[in-house]
């Protein structure tokens, strides 16, 4: 595994240092681009066929709807790039959920109810950090277990009842800051500031470092077991403020969250170019494939396709990328 | 190094499976019997299946996560082949694990021609073969299967139930291919060092596509089982099964970077995870209590392993 990363980095180099502007583009955003160009394609294609795809209403849930999946996504892909895994993720935002909407009825004042859920999902992703980085404990098995537990205790602890009687100024995911849905904003700030801060600062580029090779990022100085507890509990702030857009959307809470919810945040982050070997990948690419997942949700109702083949369609679509990414790598060593 | 520790694992789980036998067989005097026991065999068997193809799958470094997919689009196939289509039940039996078995081979294709990382590849079939199963149910499920059919998942042969037997030989065969032939090691070589392994001439490749074949394969099997226990079929089938798999085969010291683990280690894991289940439940704790302690179970397990070993994975 360590071998194929060196190997991927080094090849990554060498495709850095050819001219042109749009080959640095290509080289260097290669998933941004094609995973922008899909979201193009498809809007144009699906508008020719039902020109209510892009009416004021539809946009506001394909975009709105699915912020926190984006928001999610960041967390995960910088989990990802430091060549690590987070399966429980789905579960932890069911649980913070849950915590949000008993402390806003409980009449607890709102930013309690927003804010203290983003500081257990940190607390509890800390613990799965010093699991996977001192116990040396994989994290594919440490967020195993942790999906065990939470998702037992969730169940257990609500019994399954769903929360209504929300107050109404919890509910900010339904509200707008001069006309645009607040979801929305917050996606896009926060995507642009975790790209901005990954891009420019020694911290963020330590990331990349830990995932192409962790025996060089050590040798240089980095705090190895450190940084992968840092980025564990930075999954869990945006798993958190994820959790804030997700709970407030709805008039309830219910006590379970989509299935799979985990798998779509990892696709995204995948899809968005995040490399599992880890060294790769950027959050600008996981929220535009998170757009994209939502787009093909609702496509598929205006072209009047049965919704049941949605999850076809976006296995092929991930297959399709992966397959066309390695074909790019190979072709570039 | 390797041996001594594959018998210190198993033997500190056997342990733990006696004891969470006694502890349990104290809290309900239901729980101790032959008749529950057989009937915690015949609850386990799907997974059993699936969880001994992964033993292989894991021990190479890989992981298949698309298996509970497979399930479901085997079961789905099942149905609707015979209902639908109106093929002879045993026929579309055969069918749908062949269909099964093809899924697991372009899981292996997608991994060994395109070198697609395990994670990856079987993370996009897990959405494609599930989507597959839907999109072709249209969420319609079929019941109502002929009498024989269920001989299968709810009948029994000697006493014992039928898919317990073939349970059992799958864990055999399995366990003296992994153990004592040339394929079993070269399994463990590609875990330990892909390079090596090919360097030393192995087929990699081959062994691969032949591992994610059977795991398409024993996942088909496990869908007809399922089936026919449940006297229905469902899109959603098998959803998750992947995770309780992997949890039994992780939980039997199989390392998940491969290299490692045997599937008397996996078999022991399941049935710990399957008593403990059955045992909570008799004892009167609720289903959702028991999944969290397998949860705690599994992080221990694996803690404690690396605890005694000191040299951890890494």
């Amino acid at each position: 595994m360590a071998v194929t990363g060196v190997e991927l980095s080094s090849a990554r180099l060498q495709r850095n240092r050819r001219s042109g502007v749009l080959k640095r583009l290509m080289s260097d955003y290669g998933q941004e681009v094609v995973v922008f160009a899909a979201i193009i394609t498809l809007f144009v294609v699906v508008t020719m066929i039902n020109p209510r795809f892009v009416s004021a209403n539809n946009l506001t849930s394909i975009f709105a709807g699915n912020a926190y999946i984006a928001v999610a996504a960041i967390g995960m892909s910088m989990v990802i790039i430091t060549g690590n895994i987070d399966v429980s993720v789905g579960a932890l935002i069911g649980v913070l959920a849950t915590i949000s909407g008993t402390l806003a009825v409980a009449g607890y004042p709102i930013w309690v109810a927003w804010f203290l859920p983003v500081l257990v999902g940190m607390a509890i992703n800390a613990v799965i950090g010093v699991l996977v980085a001192y116990a040396k404990i994989p994290s594919i098995v440490v967020t195993l277990g942790a999906l065990s537990i939470l998702r037992g205790g969730l169940i257990s602890v609500t019994g399954g009842t769903w929360i209504s009687n929300l107050p109404p100024d919890f509910l900010i995911a339904q509200k707008r800051l001069l006309g645009v849905p607040v979801p929305l904003i917050a996606m896009v700030v926060l995507t642009l500031a975790a790209a901005a801060w990954m891009r420019y600062f020694a911290f963020g580029r330590s990331l990349y470092a830990l995932g192409g090779n962790p025996e060089a990022a050590v040798a240089s100085g980095i705090p190895a077991e450190r940084r992968t507890v840092a980025v564990f509990i930075i999954h869990g702030f945006f798993a958190g403020l994820a959790t804030i857009l997700f709970a407030t959307q709805l008039q309830v809470i219910q006590s379970t969250v989509p299935p799979n919810l985990e798998l779509t945040i990892i696709t995204a982050a995948v899809i968005g170019g995040a490399s599992i070997l880890g060294g790769s990948g950027t959050v600008v690419g996981s929220t535009l494939a998170a757009i994209l997942f939502a787009a093909i949700g609702s496509a598929l109702i205006f072209t009047n396709v049965s919704a049941y083949w949605f999850r076809a369609v976006i296995g092929l679509l991930i297959l399709a990328t992966v397959l066309a990414d390695m074909l790019r790598r190979q072709r570039s060593t | 190094m390797t041996l001594r520790s594959f018998i210190r694992h198993e033997t500190l789980l056997a342990l733990l499976l006696a004891l969470v036998l006694v502890v349990l067989s104290l809290q309900s005097d239901k729980f101790l019997t032959v008749q529950n026991l057989l009937n915690q065999g015949r609850l386990m068997t799907e997974t059993g299946l699936i969880a001994i193809a992964m033993t292989f799958v894991i021990a190479t470094g890989g992981i298949d996560l698309s298996v509970g997919s497979i399930l479901g689009l085997s079961a789905i196939l099942t149905g609707v082949f015979w209902q639908n289509v109106g093929l002879p039940l045993s026929v579309t039996a055969v069918a749908a694990i062949a269909v099964g078995t093809i899924a697991g081979l372009v899981n292996g294709i997608i991994i060994t021609r395109f070198k697609v990382p395990p994670l990856i590849a079987t993370l996009a079939t897990l959405a494609l073969y599930r989507g597959l199963a839907e999109g072709i149910s249209q969420a319609r499920s079929v019941r109502g299967y002929p009498e024989w059919f269920y001989v299968l998942g709810q009948g029994s042969v000697l006493g014992v139930p039928t898919q317990l037997w073939i349970l059992l030989l799958a864990a055999v065969t399995a366990s003296i291919l992994l153990a004592y032939t040339r394929y079993g090691r070269t399994v463990y070589v590609i875990g330990s060092n892909e390079v090596t392994a090919r360097f030393s001439g192995l087929s990699v490749e081959g062994t691969k596509l032949a591992l994610y074949t059977a795991s398409g394969f024993t996942a088909a099997v496990a869908a007809v089982i399922f089936v026919s226990r449940v006297s229905t079929t469902r899109s959603d089938m098998g959803t998750g099964i992947e995770l309780d798999a992997i949890t039994a085969v992780v939980l039997g010291g199989t390392s998940i970077f491969g290299g490692r683990g045997t599937v008397l280690g996996t078999v022991i894991g399941l049935c710990l995870i399957q008593a403990l289940k059955n045992g909570l439940l008799l004892a009167g704790v609720k289903g959702d209590g028991t999944i969290m302690l397998i949860g705690a179970v599994l992080i221990l397990a694996i803690l404690a392993s690396n605890l005694f070993e000191r040299s951890g994975p890494r």
